[in-house]
């Protein structure tokens, strides 16, 4: 419990830096983006939109830390600002409508591949030399080594245009008013079958293949000979002997894959047109929506923080040593 | 009854072990028989490498691939052990023989508690549920004088000492009629290594099972052991009653592997190595610090000739010791 407290002041401590470079950087940029923009939109803008500009690059003329405080209080309050591109909602609003896809997306693809893959590992490793063992690792590389949009272009063009098995766009049908209902559901799962298979595709090899090594080097380890000699039945000397020792790197790598959920379906939503915060961040720095940028560059920090704490927590479960009194 | 009792508890005959490499084979052990009779400790010495291990694993039929037995029998209770399938062998294994590891420090699960990893050879041989398993699990941990409460605890929480016990105990669990000990007390200190020693000994009088014990510490094999075998290179080569051995070692390799233990008084002697070449194809690597003329072996290690009843020696049929 002690270690948990300890690692919640240390992520706080994290956050609350994140949260300042977030404030200044954009202080600190050379150059007038204000202006910059003004002169791109050709004077299309509306005088309460400057003012946010304004607002946001610490143009107001309040010192320095006085700004820093409003801007603190505003992001625990929840208040981003006003995004440019989609005047006047708020930037926590335009987040909010759209975390939820992302992580829906980006945490099933995770899920799956971590799960999938560990399991093929596993099987892999166990029949080490076989025929499973000869065929899958080698397919699976094979397939994650092509480039990630090149894949989901195929796919998209395969099974979304030629085939029409799957939906080209969105993350449920136009029309659908979304709520705990069988079509919307229905839909929303079918919109998110290519988009999550073409990420499973591309990442499951690698969990295959660091699963299969380490628990290669777990079945050389002593109490396996020694469950061996227990004479365990060989599916409890796998899972709970070899794996579960086996699977505590694949964990650290979960922790790090959750924290990227976010931040890393870039590449996904935009070749699906999942409307995510990967496919709204192309968007805002397309507008040049500075407050949305910052808004979710803060989310993405956010999440990769908390992502880190839960494996931290989860780890401490899963692995008796590093419990430290 | 009678002819069940004078049965030996397991009967190993002609055993050959081979490491079997990409295009080459190196022998673990060859020729290897003895036999251990309800209730004895049998002792098998030698130093690293002979050979004692690759036994003590063959028996258990824990060998892993590119170890393999190739020629030999070894029979359990008069059932052969290597005609076991795979659903008998693991009914086998712990039931009629448990094993004590020579690393305990790592025959032990680290994500596991003690707890659980006593508990589940009741699950699986006993068909307990988990709570009878933890019960059972407590009683072990008593008999070998660890506190029960212990049972939550994780290898990692106990000593060295304490972790070698509760491996004891865990091989004691379904009362085996033999134990298997391979270097049990190698990683701990002189004054653990005496408790262990201690504890093994009340146990075996208390539950009467027989003892396979292998070390290279000649010493304390003598005070355990009823009969024992040295090994060297593979192969057995003086086989007798423990003390007798001791008191008069026929071969040379099994006085200098005595030798090689300092005694801690009487006069100062220069320490003798044990050999130094390497064992090929046509040499048994010792002859070279062979003490007595022993040309005749220079070759091969010859098999073992009995030269007075229970005393076995391996030299050649007119080779004087």
């Amino acid at each position: 419990m002690r270690l948990i407290l300890r690692n919640l002041g240390f992520y706080l401590l994290a956050f609350w830096v994140s949260i300042t470079l977030n404030f200044l950087l954009p202080r600190f940029m050379p150059g007038d983006p204000v202006s910059r923009m003004f002169a791109r939109t050709q004077g299309g803008m509306q005088p309460e939109q400057l003012a946010q500009l304004e607002k946001l690059f610490g143009l107001d003329d309040r010192p320095l830390w006085e700004q820093y405080v409003t801007y603190v209080k505003s992001v625990f309050t929840g208040d981003l600002g006003i995004s440019i591109t989609r005047f006047p909602t708020p930037v926590s609003e335009v987040i909010g409508s759209q975390l939820g896809w992302t992580l829906l997306l980006g945490a099933t693809a995770l899920v799956v591949a971590a799960v999938v893959g560990n399991l093929l590992g596993i099987v892999a490793a166990w029949r080490r030399g076989g025929v499973f063992d000869s065929v899958f690792p080698p397919l699976l590389v094979f397939v994650g080594s092509f480039p990630y949009f090149w894949l989901a272009m195929g796919a998209l063009y395969l099974f979304g245009v030629t085939l029409g098995w799957f939906p080209l766009r969105h993350a449920y049908d136009a029309g659908l008013t979304p709520g705990f209902n069988a079509e919307f559901l229905a839909s929303a799962a079918t919109h998110l079958v290519l988009p999550a298979l073409t990420v499973v595709a591309v990442t499951v090899g690698s969990w295959m293949l660091g699963m299969r090594n380490t628990m290669i080097a777990t079945a050389a380890e002593d109490y396996i000979t020694m469950a061996q000699a227990k004479g365990l039945s060989p599916s409890r000397i796998m899972f709970r002997y070899a794996a579960r020792n086996a699977l505590l790197p694949s964990v650290t790598n979960f922790g790090i894959g959750l924290g990227f959920v976010v931040g890393g379906a870039l590449l996904t939503e935009v070749v699906f047109a999942y409307p995510g915060i990967g496919f709204q961040l192309l968007a805002a720095v397309q507008g040049l929506d500075y407050p949305l940028m910052q808004g979710i560059f803060l989310t993405i920090t956010a999440t990769v923080l908390l992502a880190n704490f839960l494996v931290d927590i989860l780890y401490v479960r899963l692995d008796p040593r590093v419990r430290v009194r | 009854m009678d002819s069940a009792r004078d049965e030996p508890v397991l009967d190993v005959r002609g055993l050959r072990v081979e490491y079997r490499g990409d295009g080459r084979s190196v022998v673990g052990a060859d020729d290897v028989s003895f036999s251990i009779g309800a209730g004895e400790v049998f002792g098998l010495a030698g130093e690293s490498g002979c050979g004692k291990s690759t036994i003590a694993n063959a028996v258990m039929r824990l060998l892993k691939p590119p170890a393999e037995i190739t020629a030999g029998s070894i029979r359990f209770q008069g059932r052969d052990v290597l005609a076991l399938d795979g659903r008998e062998l693991r009914a086998f294994r712990w039931r009629e023989i448990a094993m004590v590891f020579q690393s305990a420090m790592n025959s032990l699960n680290p994500v596991l508690t003690i707890g659980e990893q006593i508990g589940d050879i009741f699950t699986t041989h006993e068909k307990l549920k988990k709570r009878a398993a933890r019960e059972r699990a407590g009683e072990l941990l008593e008999l070998v004088g660890i506190d029960p409460g212990r049972l939550k605890a994780y290898p990692h929480q106990l000593s060295g000492g304490m972790r070698q016990r509760v491996v004891i105990a865990m091989a004691v669990a379904l009362r085996p009629r033999l134990l298997i000990m391979d270097e049990p007390t190698t990683a701990l200190d002189v004054v653990v290594q005496q408790e262990i020693m201690a504890q093994i000994r009340d146990l075996q009088r208390e539950l009467g099972f027989s003892i396979l014990f292998i070390t290279h510490d000649m010493s304390l094999m003598v005070e355990l052991s009823d009969r024992m075998g040295v090994m060297y290179g593979g192969r057995i080569v003086e086989l007798a009653n423990a003390k007798d051995l001791f008191a008069k070692p026929l071969h040379p390799y099994t006085e200098a592997l005595m030798n090689a233990f300092p005694p801690l008084t009487g006069p100062r002697r220069e320490l003798t190595g044990l050999f130094d070449a390497p064992r090929t194809a046509d040499s048994c690597g010792f002859h070279v610090r062979c003490p007595d003329d022993r040309s005749d072996c220079s070759a091969n290690i010859p098999d073992l000739r009995e030269v007075a009843p229970g005393r076995w020696v391996a030299q050649s049929a007119q080779g004087a010791p």
